[in-house]
């Protein structure tokens, strides 16, 4: 496709802002707060890409999406292009263009972050997926994939990880049935990210394109305890079996008073919230408990999530309590700046000591000052209790959103070698102790990125194809 | 979508249920459970596994009404379906085979009691079970206990309308002072449970407890289900549903199993309202 015409001049107009729902009408409500570009946006964004000849862009993005050919989609009026280009790579565009750390991958890879402003490549992405999903459903682009091989591929998860290399399998012709312990597709996408970030109803349409390309799904399978890869093996017929169960099991503080009423891991608030859809309580069935004063512990992007769901579910007031200052939190910038926005009040530089409560009930929480000492490990300046600076921040609700491990099931599904803390030991393509097992995302790297976990699923599946395509017939190993 | 074979009315608010899960069934071991959810809207809500056949392909729990969920597969009839049935989940009862047991149920709680006294049964051990109900009525699965091959099956109530008035703690005492017992399995309410801890725990008796903490996954991955034991906090769902009755807080698992108490309130008001039958 010929995008660049030689004497093209791309513009110098300032980069594009998103229209955002108004932070004081959307910390009530559930619906999505970025509002994605027009059209008129995404053409005049579009043109400030430079169509580099080496587009280092692209070595930002954990999976090399085609950027230059899908952004050069928009340029030429052909948006179908475009978006085979995306989805040539990425089988959850819709998704990534939403969540993804763009402004430490892609975005700082672009030529012009140099010279200030990188072309807006995540908003972009998100556009053409949009733009693509708004069409009738028979008239959406289609990918081509290769002829059916005969041989079948089990995926365990249905996160990111997992999606990624069911989608890609199925492009190299395998027929892939991917099981979920949940009763539905998307892993953290499903229960963690909330809908006011990535409406569930766009993750249904990515499933749904899998599904299209015949990929079946098995929900409610607690693979562990169900079945097993043994099984999978030797008795279903699998040639191969991809592990992408995440990182789901929450780390609690192991402070007093944790368990008391009213204290939550972050998994369980957004769990109830955006899979069960408590905001819906009692035209749905699952409650959630809905506190007035809430302190969210952490200064992640899960931390933010659960801080501004507080909100949304009607709390008066949310305190975020984070040990170290705003500038060493881990959660991206643009979600931090709509969290204020909305009225989650930062509380730096304090440590959770204790959960006070009345008869099990929690009444507030017990911190500690700190300040900031020298760079541990981490390369950041570790935070340092200052003797006697004690307080307690009242609140009816604590939750804990400090990290998450590997989970208790995934030794049960197969003998693969883990780490010692609990995670399956795999190479970079995703190659276990076990050559017919392959694991990626979460339950290799620990709590990572959709992207990362993306990459990981998508590597992984050629490492199967080669294992497939290579190996002896007849042979059981 | 799992088709439902059979509804069967145990007593005046409990019922049984079979449904049809072959998947399921080829895994169930004694002291597991599963997650329903009945409809696309509903809640995920644990049951135990009261019955299976790996052979038929069939599941059967058994489930007392209390809220709105337990009411709506109250009303299931053959053919319906429910959305999801997860499972098996959670760790199998230990089976010791050589043992004298006592297997302690406390109202539906004799539906978990009576797998794993079969189980015992059927692995050689010397099993006396204790049953109790508030009152005659509401006692369940009788014939299926009494054709186990039991070294005794004592029956007590509240009222003393069937069986011996008083608590299951009272022969489960006398047999612990006899020095009739070298184990003790309980289920039921968790105030039933914490009694019989403290009864077997007197003499020595080391005791099991099934316990039912409030869950969401049943899969260790939200951490709903937590639970103090000896110090340490365990996931019901995964390092479960068994538990040590020595090392159990019993206040606080009181305490969480009253969580939602007031929205399960609007749930059934609301449920009520749009339902002809009555909570
Ligand atoms: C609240 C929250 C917000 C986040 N925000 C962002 C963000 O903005 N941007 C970003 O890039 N990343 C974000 N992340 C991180 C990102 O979501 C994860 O890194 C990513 O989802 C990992 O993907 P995965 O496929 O490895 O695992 P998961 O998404 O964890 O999926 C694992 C799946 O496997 C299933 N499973 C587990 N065990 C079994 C079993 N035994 N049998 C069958 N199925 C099983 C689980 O039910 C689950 O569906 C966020 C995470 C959280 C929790
Ligand atoms: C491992 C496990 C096994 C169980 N096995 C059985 C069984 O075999 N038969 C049976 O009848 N019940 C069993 N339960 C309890 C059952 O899950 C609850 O009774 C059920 O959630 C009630 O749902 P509901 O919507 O009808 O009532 P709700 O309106 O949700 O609740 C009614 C009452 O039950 C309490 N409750 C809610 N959820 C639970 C819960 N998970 N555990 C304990 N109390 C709860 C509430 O505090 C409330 O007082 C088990 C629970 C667990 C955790
Ligand atoms: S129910 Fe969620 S961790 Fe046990």
């Amino acid at each position: 496709m010929p995008y660049i015409d030689g004497k093209r001049r791309p513009s110098r107009e300032p980069r594009q802002v998103m229209g955002m729902q108004d932070p004081k009408v959307r910390h009530r409500n559930f619906d999505e707060v970025a509002l994605g570009f027009t059209e008129e946006q995404a053409r005049a964004e579009a043109d400030r890409c430079l169509q580099c000849k080496n587009p280092t862009c692209e070595q930002g993005c954990p999976v090399n999406v085609r950027i230059r050919d899908f952004i050069g989609g928009i340029l030429d009026d052909d948006f179908c292009g475009g978006v085979a280009a995306l989805r040539e790579r990425n089988a959850l565009p819709a998704v990534c263009g939403r969540v993804c750390t763009q402004e430490t991958q892609c975005e700082a890879a672009c030529v012009l972050s140099k010279k200030g402003t990188p072309v807006a490549i995540g908003g972009l992405e998100r556009f053409l997926a949009d733009w693509d999903r708004s069409r009738e459903p028979g008239m959406r682009c289609k990918t081509v994939a290769a002829p059916r091989n005969g041989k079948r591929v089990a995926v365990i998860g249905s996160g990111p990880s997992g999606l990624a290399c069911a989608g890609e399998l199925s492009l190299l012709g395998y027929g892939v049935t991917v099981y979920e312990s949940l009763h539905t597709a998307g892993g953290v996408l499903a229960y963690g990210i909330p809908e006011f970030r990535l409406p569930k109803s766009i993750l249904q349409d990515e499933v749904e394109a899998l599904r299209t390309a015949r990929v079946e799904f098995k929900f409610d399978q607690v693979v562990g305890r169900i079945t097993n890869a043994q099984e999978l093996l030797d008795e279903q017929g699998f040639s191969a079996i991809f592990l992408g169960t995440g990182a789901g099991l929450p780390i609690f503080l192991g402070i007093p008073g944790e368990n008391q009423n009213g204290v939550f891991s972050a998994n369980e608030y957004l769990t109830r919230v955006n899979l069960m859809r408590a905001y819906d309580f009692p035209k749905t069935d699952t409650p959630v408990w809905r506190g007035n004063r809430v302190v969210v512990i952490g200064g992640g992007n899960v931390a933010m999530d659960s801080a501004r769901t507080a909100l949304r579910l009607g709390a008066a007031e949310v305190y975020l309590v984070y040990r170290r200052t705003e500038e060493e939190m881990p959660a991206r910038i643009e979600e931090r700046n709509h969290a204020k926005e909305e009225g989650v009040i930062f509380k730096e530089l304090y440590a959770p000591l204790e959960v006070v409560g009345d008869q099990g009930w929690c009444t507030g929480l017990r911190v500690q000052r700190m300040r900031l000492g020298q760079p541990d490990a981490s390369g950041r300046r570790s935070p340092m209790p200052i003797e006697g600076e004690e307080s307690v921040i009242e609140c009816d609700t604590v939750i804990s959103a400090v990290g998450t491990r590997a989970h208790h099931l995934a030794g049960k599904i197969s003998d693969v070698k883990m780490t010692d803390r609990g995670y399956v030991e795999a190479d970079d393509d995703g190659r276990t102790s076990n050559p017919r097992i392959f694991a990626g995302g979460d339950i290799v790297t620990g709590a990572a990125t959709v992207i990362l976990a993306m990459g990981a699923g998508k590597k992984a599946a050629h490492a199967i194809d080669e294992y497939v395509k290579n190996r002896p017939t007849g042979a059981k190993v | 979508m799992f088709n439902v074979l059979a509804k069967r009315q145990l007593s005046e608010a409990v019922f049984e249920i079979t449904v049809e899960a072959p998947e399921i069934a080829r895994k169930v071991q004694a002291g597991q459970f599963l997650i329903i959810r009945a409809t696309e809207d509903g809640e995920r809500v644990p049951f135990t596994f009261s019955d299976w056949s790996a052979e038929e392909g069939w599941i059967k729990f058994i489930f007392m009404k209390v809220g709105k969920t337990s009411h709506l597969i109250s009303h299931l009839e053959r053919n319906d379906v429910i959305a999801d049935v997860a499972g098996p989940l959670g760790n199998p009862t230990e089976i010791e085979d050589k043992s004298r047991i006592a297997v302690i149920g406390g109202g539906v709680g004799c539906a978990v009691a009576y797998p794993v006294a079969r189980a015992l049964c059927d692995a050689g051990a010397e099993v006396t079970v204790i049953m109790g109900a508030r009152k005659g009525e509401l006692l369940i699965l009788k014939e299926e206990f009494e054709a186990l091959p039991l070294k005794d099956f004592i029956i007590m109530t509240d009222d003393g309308s069937a069986g011996e008035k008083g608590l299951v703690t009272a022969p489960l005492g006398e047999l612990c002072k006899n020095g009739e017992l070298d184990n003790a399995f309980a289920v039921g309410p968790a105030i039933m449970m914490k009694f019989c801890a403290a009864t077997t725990g007197e003499y020595g008796v080391p005791t099991a407890v099934s316990l039912n903490p409030i869950m969401v996954d049943g899969t260790g991955m939200c951490g709903a289900c937590r639970v103090t034991v000896f110090g340490e906090t365990k996931f019901g769902c995964v390092d479960g549903p068994d538990f040590d009755a020595a090392g159990v807080n019993w206040n606080e698992l009181m305490t969480r199993q009253r969580l939602y108490q007031e929205e399960e309130r609007v749930a059934d008001a609301e449920y009520a309202g749009s339902c002809s039958c009555h909570i």
